[in-house]
């Protein structure tokens, strides 16, 4: 096992590192969440950090020839090797540590990789990552639900009826996409018991989201961050509203944030406040409405997608997290 | 007292093993920092004799099963980024699944050395070997060369890791060792110690490419219309150059242990007489040839034998001038290449192409032979050679691409 880096919790959003490791040279959209969420994941991390990200709006608006924003050493990887690309770098630094061939020294591993890369093509990988105990990787999914960077394609991270170019509302199908969203944190939770971290959070919850790639690091072990990006071009709205539609994601309990830390889950922000009864959760439609992806929806679609997500919460055994009926009780 | 293990490399010894024995034998005394496992036959012995290697502590390395051979050849890509030395490996169509990864592997640069134990594409269901998965890779950067024998098995994976990590080179090359032929056959195999190896073998400096907090590079950026073809010109220029690492390192590999052919690219088996038909193949095929051969000369007949071992890099010059005083040229080929010009083998069409400039050329006869592991007997040579004696008889080639061993 080689060397984790103990990263502390940062207490209050003005004691965030000033340090950028994502800096300009990017070509992200305007109101584009995923490059805040890079921003935020390289600070949290720091310097002594390899980042490799797979194919995606973060590989090819990040990373032109000549411009990188990236400060810290940075490799692509394929669409769906963010698994195998964390794993690769990890042994590679561990097996040459062990043997003398290199400083033995903790140095960070961090594979991103978009919901396409993530959720569909490369679970697989990242499925055989958590099982390796003995590797020091976070991989993050920066999910946001669709295949953004090739021209907006339905993914099995998609909501369901959202509009797509592959998934687009016809005269005859109003919805294409019914597919509902695939439950991918708890799925990787559940299935890797090896895991000792998997967390979801958002950038509209900054702090919360930086401390929680900090704990991932600092437990050591292969763990899993995945994260909701709002993305103007992909759901369709103005792009000053980024931060306000990532925090309505949660306040609808729509997105669930949370993390499960040596299998103690423990809901965070407004998702636990919903929760503990503390706060009522909004209507789905304030935020569906919001944007133009889902502007062909009829009031009996906006029903039916309210009924989906007032069951995750009401009948879910542990509600908006895993989706099996509660037990009767005896 | 020193265990078995650590008694294993301390003096040179003779061994009877099998060409993947002989594989896993050197990645051990190469000491491999990362290795990448995923089950195919009939490769995949390689990994059985590595994960016995590492069990029983004869050498330290990060073992790794992956779940697909996507991963795994990405596992190694990414290990190789940071510095570590690498093996992996797969056959016919695991090698395929992994075609992604393969490709970028030779594209970014890295230093991979892999084998393959060259097996059928099937569907239809098919261990056996034929050359179609490894020559698929041919056109993107690899090195490929084509094994015979267990003991060149051994040789070639510790002189593949000194010419793939060249940095004149930087470049991953493929061992391919027939399916069951080599892979699984055993043969006498002179084991090197350690102390030759690490003579020969000096560790793996990715240098200024090396991925590390200290070197914040970024690699593999986008670069688009604007900066890809000075990328591939630089690829093409890094294999221009390998022929030249390949022959300082085969030289220094002859001196350390004391054996090798004259050339690393061919191995020329009577034909210092200037034989009129030259057959050509590669792999382990060379048997049954030179059997051929040996009987056909006991007739009087002038046949040679020249066994292309490096596929990629071609050595054009070596095969125009170890064929140009032939009459005739038969070209073996165990894989298939449908639709091609003349319908014929890869190989074939690779020979006849380096042959078209010569101001003599010998008539060029492909005979497709072994498909699907299928036998080469010596009498199927002897059929090559009497067809190639009537194109020379003739003075027309009849037929240019024959199947051998059909059932019509």
């Amino acid at each position: 096992m080689t060397l984790v880096r103990d990263l502390p919790q940062v207490r209050g959003v003005k004691n965030i590192p000033i340090q950028e490791g994502f800096t300009s040279g990017h070509r992200t959209c305007q109101g584009c969440e995923s490059a805040l969420t890079m921003r935020l994941m390289i600070k949290a991390a720091g310097p002594r950090t390899i980042v490799v990200g797979s194919t995606g709006c973060m590989y090819v608006a990040n990373t032109t020839y000549y411009s990188t924003p990236w400060v810290v050493p940075w490799m692509h990887t394929q669409l769906g090797s963010s698994g195998a690309a964390a794993t690769g770098t990890a042994a590679g630094l561990a097996s040459m540590m062990r043997k003398g061939k290199m400083k033995d020294e903790p140095i960070n591993v961090i594979a991103f990789c978009g919901d396409g890369g993530g959720v569909d093509m490369g679970l697989a990988g990242i499925s055989a990552a958590l099982q390796h105990e003995e590797y020091n990787l976070l991989i993050l999914c920066y999910d946001n639900e669709s295949y953004a960077n090739t021209d907006i394609q339905v993914s099995g991270s998609s909501p369901w009826g959202a509009n797509s170019t592959f998934s687009p509302p016809g005269k005859v199908h109003r919805i294409m996409n019914r597919r509902w969203k695939k439950n991918t944190a708890p799925m990787l939770a559940a299935g890797h018991p090896s895991c000792r971290y998997v967390a979801t959070a958002c950038a509209s919850y900054g702090l919360d989201f930086t401390n929680k790639i900090r704990r991932a690091l600092t437990i050591g072990g292969p763990t899993f961050i995945h994260v909701i990006d709002p993305c103007p071009k992909g759901w369709d709205y103005d792009p000053k509203y980024s931060h306000e539609l990532g925090m309505l994601a949660v306040e609808t309990g729509l997105w669930v944030q949370y993390e499960i830390a040596d299998g103690e889950l423990t809901l965070s922000g407004p998702s636990r406040a919903i929760q503990s009864g503390v706060r009522a959760r909004k209507p789905v439609q304030d935020y569906l409405q919001r944007q133009g992806r889902f502007a062909h929806l009829t009031e009996e679609d906006l029903q039916f997608f309210q009924q989906r997500v007032d069951e995750s919460w009401d009948d879910w055994w542990l509600p908006g997290v895993v989706p099996f009926k509660r037990p009767e009780e005896e | 007292m020193t265990t078995v293990e650590e008694q294993l490399f301390m003096t040179e010894k003779e061994e009877l093993i099998s060409g993947s024995e002989a594989v896993a034998i050197a990645c051990a005394l190469a000491d491999v920092d990362v290795i990448t496992a995923y089950p195919i036959r009939p490769y995949d012995t390689v990994m059985q004799y590595v994960s016995q290697l590492k069990a029983n502590g004869a050498f330290d390395c990060d073992f790794i099963v992956a779940e697909s051979e996507h991963s795994q050849f990405e596992i190694v890509k990414h290990a190789s980024s940071v510095g570590a030395r690498t093996f992996c490996g797969s056959s016919g169509v695991g090698w395929f699944y992994a075609f992604e990864a393969i490709a970028v592997t030779a594209g970014l640069r890295l230093p991979v050395v892999a084998m393959v134990g060259n097996r059928a594409l099937d569907d239809p269901g098919a261990f056996g070997v034929e050359h179609n998965d490894a020559l698929a890779v041919r056109d993107l950067g690899w090195m490929l060369y084509w094994v015979a024998t267990a003991q060149e098995a051994l040789d070639m994976a510790l002189m593949a890791w000194r010419i793939a990590e060249d940095p004149r080179a930087f470049l991953p090359m493929a061992l391919s060792c027939d399916g069951s032929f080599l892979t699984h056959s055993q043969a006498i195999v002179n084991v090197p110690t350690q102390e030759q190896v690490n003579k020969f073998l000096p560790g793996y400096q990715r240098g200024q490419m090396q991925l590390h907090p200290d070197n914040p590079i970024t690699v593999a950026p986008q670069v688009n219309e604007d900066w890809l073809m000075e990328i591939r010109r630089q690829s093409n220029e890094a294999m221009s150059r390998t022929p030249g690492v390949i022959k300082e390192v085969y030289e220094e590999f002859k001196q350390v242990f004391g054996r090798g052919d004259p050339s690393p690219f061919l191995e020329e088996y009577m034909t210092d007489d200037d034989p009129d038909i030259i057959l050509m193949g590669m792999g382990t095929l060379a048997l049954p040839v030179r059997v051929a051969i040996r009987r056909m000369r006991e007739q009087g007949k002038k046949v040679g034998f020249v066994r292309l071992k490096f596929f990629r890099p071609f050595a054009t010059e070596e095969v125009q001038e170890a064929l140009s005083g032939a009459k005739a040229v038969a070209v073996i080929d165990r894989d298939y290449s449908f639709g091609s010009p003349s319908s014929g083998g890869v190989l074939f069409n690779e020979v006849r192409a380096a042959l078209y400039p010569l101001e003599k050329r010998p008539h060029v006869v492909n005979f497709i032979a072994g498909l699907g592991g299928r036998e080469v007997r010596v009498r199927d040579v002897e059929e090559m050679v009497e067809t190639t004696q009537k194109a020379i008889d003739t003075g027309k080639v009849e037929q240019e691409c024959n199947w051998i061993g059909v059932r019509e």
